[in-house]
């Protein structure tokens, strides 16, 4: 695809062109203006609670999961360390 | 498929050296066909190549994503209106009739209601001057989303159109010489017209079909074929559009096992197809049909509605296309709506069929004849065609027609957009998909002041919506070139071009298509 034929003269008209792609893709363009919000606000929504979400469990749910893992790799090495001693 | 054609085509003439030799002899056009045996097979296999590009796979997930978020959106409106929220601005039942089976609820008038209305400024645009290549278009304005317009009494002038189906462009016993007239530059022993392209299918086909004879139709064949099989009560069987395997099952398990219950063999099998499909810009593969036609001993209905005087060297047809002979044929069909800028039907064939068909057809007997202007600007434009008239403006303008079409779609094809379709048809249909392209496209070309004719459902399936291009002879290489332009601008700003093939100017060499093995 050659886009970059299309000269955007500042960031703010590429922004604008992909929210134009975002209206023909999902087929909001051809909804009134206030179901085209109804839309948004609650796709807006969804994908804030989506990252709020993450921010708040992602970090413990890694930090489990590595201490999971290392106890059972940690145990071999110990159990390995006492069958040789 | 290809060589049983050849072969066909070719081993009499080997064998039989002898005894061809009076027939050529006597009929001149024979030796023509002859002549050209061996080179038709190359000029053939380049009008195979017709590839149907299939989309990426994210393009058919958005659009399914697309009509899935219109649809909730449309029974969020739907509910809004039953509960009495909102005015209802569309047909409706009446109180009274509501015991009755409904009218308004299937999934059409769903889709009327709730996707065309909100967009249909795009169809349907009043203009005021004469269809020719430019014209002038009326300005409305809607003030609640298209379901009223007003007008604003401003004209907007000079929109070029690319959606005209008038390839050629031209505006008592006149029936008699229009018959004779027809039967001449087709070839065939004679002819008979009717005033309405439509009614020829739909009403003939009864005639010469009835129960306990077999219909095979393509898949896409146009709405008059399917309502005249349906009319005639034949049993309809559809084979895979262009598809000669599947096209040569069906005959073979025909002829084979006969009526469904009481394994009588079938009265007549009539294989009906078209010369150029309207949505999609194939071409139908003549040769080979005929040759299946004769092996099976069926019948061939050919409808040349977009393929008469727009194919072809002299602008004949498909069969001038494919150097088949006009007698292979059995019942040629074609309108005169599209080059010759007239209405009406006409079909053709030996005189025995006419004959019969003028007493037999419903056409014939209930319908009024055309009417006397139309006549005589068919015969004008016709005589104009075959030379007749003493210009060669005909000639010119078929040869600017095919120009114009390879051109047309050597050029889109290279911009990266999906084309349907054999390179030789002036019907170029370019696949668009998702449903807010599709309107945001026509929108787009008509600021640039091109109009177009875009297509979605129900005259194409659901996913394939499409803009259909008609190039005619009366666009000059400058407007061409202007509208190619405007393409290449839209479809970077739409993001439309999803074509994946590389496209290089040699033609390919091997014959993919003779090869599938889907039937």
């Amino acid at each position: 695809m050659k886009k970059e034929r299309m000269n955007f003269k500042n960031l703010r008209e590429y922004l604008a062109w992909l929210y134009y792609q975002y209206l023909l893709i999902t087929g909001i363009y051809v909804l009134e203006p206030w179901e085209k919000s109804i839309f948004n606000s609650i796709l807006f929504s969804a994908i804030a609670m989506v990252v709020y979400t993450s921010y708040v469990f992602v970090p413990i749910h890694v930090r489990l999961a590595l201490e999971f893992f290392l106890g059972i790799f940690g145990g071999q090495l110990e159990s390995t360390m006492a069958l040789m001693t | 498929m290809a060589t049983t054609a050849a072969d066909g085509n070719l081993k009499p003439y080997l064998r039989k050296n002898g005894v061809k030799c009076e027939h050529i002899g006597k009929n001149g056009y024979h030796n023509h066909k002859e002549k050209n045996g061996q080179g038709t097979g190359v000029a053939s296999r380049r009008h195979k190549h017709e590839p149907f590009e299939q989309a990426p796979m994210y393009v058919a997930v958005l659009t399914y994503l697309g009509f899935g978020i219109v649809t909730l959106f449309g029974y969020l409106r739907d509910f809004l209106r039953a509960v009495g929220l909102e005015k209802c601005n569309i047909a409706q039942e009446r109180e009274k009739q509501k015991d009755f089976v409904p009218l308004y609820q299937d999934f059409e008038n769903f889709y009327t209601r709730n996707l065309y209305m909100r967009v249909r400024d795009n169809w349907n645009r009043p203009i005021c001057s004469l269809p020719g290549p430019v014209f002038d278009l009326m300005e409305r304005v809607s003030d609640d989303y298209n379901w009223t317009f007003r007008y604003c009494n401003r004209v907007i002038y000079d929109r070029h159109t690319v959606n005209s189906i008038n390839s050629l462009r031209y505006m008592d016993s006149i029936h008699e010489e229009l018959e004779q007239l027809v039967a001449n530059f087709l070839g065939v022993e004679s002819a008979m017209t009717y005033g309405m392209g439509f009614a020829t299918n739909s009403m003939n086909i009864p005639a010469l079909v009835g129960k306990g004879c077999l219909i095979l139709s393509d898949e896409l064949n146009h709405t008059s074929l399917i309502l005249g099989a349906r009319l005639s009560g034949a049993t309809i069987r559809v084979f895979k559009h262009n598809n000669m395997q599947s096209l040569e099952k069906m005959l073979k398990e025909a002829v084979c096992s006969g009526q469904p219950r009481t394994h009588r063999p079938w009265k007549k099998i009539l294989i009906v197809v078209e010369g150029i499909y309207s949505m999609e810009g194939s071409v139908v593969r003549l040769p080979e049909v005929i040759a299946l036609k004769k092996k099976y001993k069926a019948y061939l209905y050919l409808d040349e509605a977009h393929s008469i005087g727009a194919v072809g060297q002299t602008g004949r047809g498909v069969t001038e296309l494919f150097n088949v002979n006009t007698a292979d044929v059995d019942v040629m069909m074609g309108t005169f709506t599209k080059s010759f800028g007239a209405s009406g039907g006409y079909i053709a064939g030996k005189k025995e069929l006419v004959d019969y068909l003028r007493t037999h057809s419903h056409s014939a007997v209930y319908a009024t004849a055309m009417s006397p202007p139309a006549t005589e600007q068919i015969i004008r434009a016709m005589k104009c065609i075959m030379g007749k008239d003493g210009s060669t403006e005909g000639m010119r303008r078929i040869r600017q027609l095919a120009e114009n079409a390879k051109y047309f779609r050597s050029r889109l094809k290279e911009m990266g957009f999906i084309i349907y379709g054999n390179d030789d048809s002036p019907v170029v249909p370019v696949l668009l998909y998702m449903p807010a392209k599709v309107v945001a496209f026509a929108r787009e070309m008509l600021a640039r002041k091109i109009g177009v004719v875009v297509v979605g459902f129900p005259a194409t399936p659901i996913t394939e919506a499409r803009a259909r291009f008609c190039v005619s002879a009366a666009h000059t290489r400058d407007m061409l070139n202007r509208v190619l332009d405007c393409m290449n601008e839209v479809g970077d700003l739409l993001c439309l071009k999803f074509s994946r093939r590389k496209y290089s100017p040699q033609p390919d060499l091997c014959d993919e298509t003779d090869f599938e093995l889907d039937s």
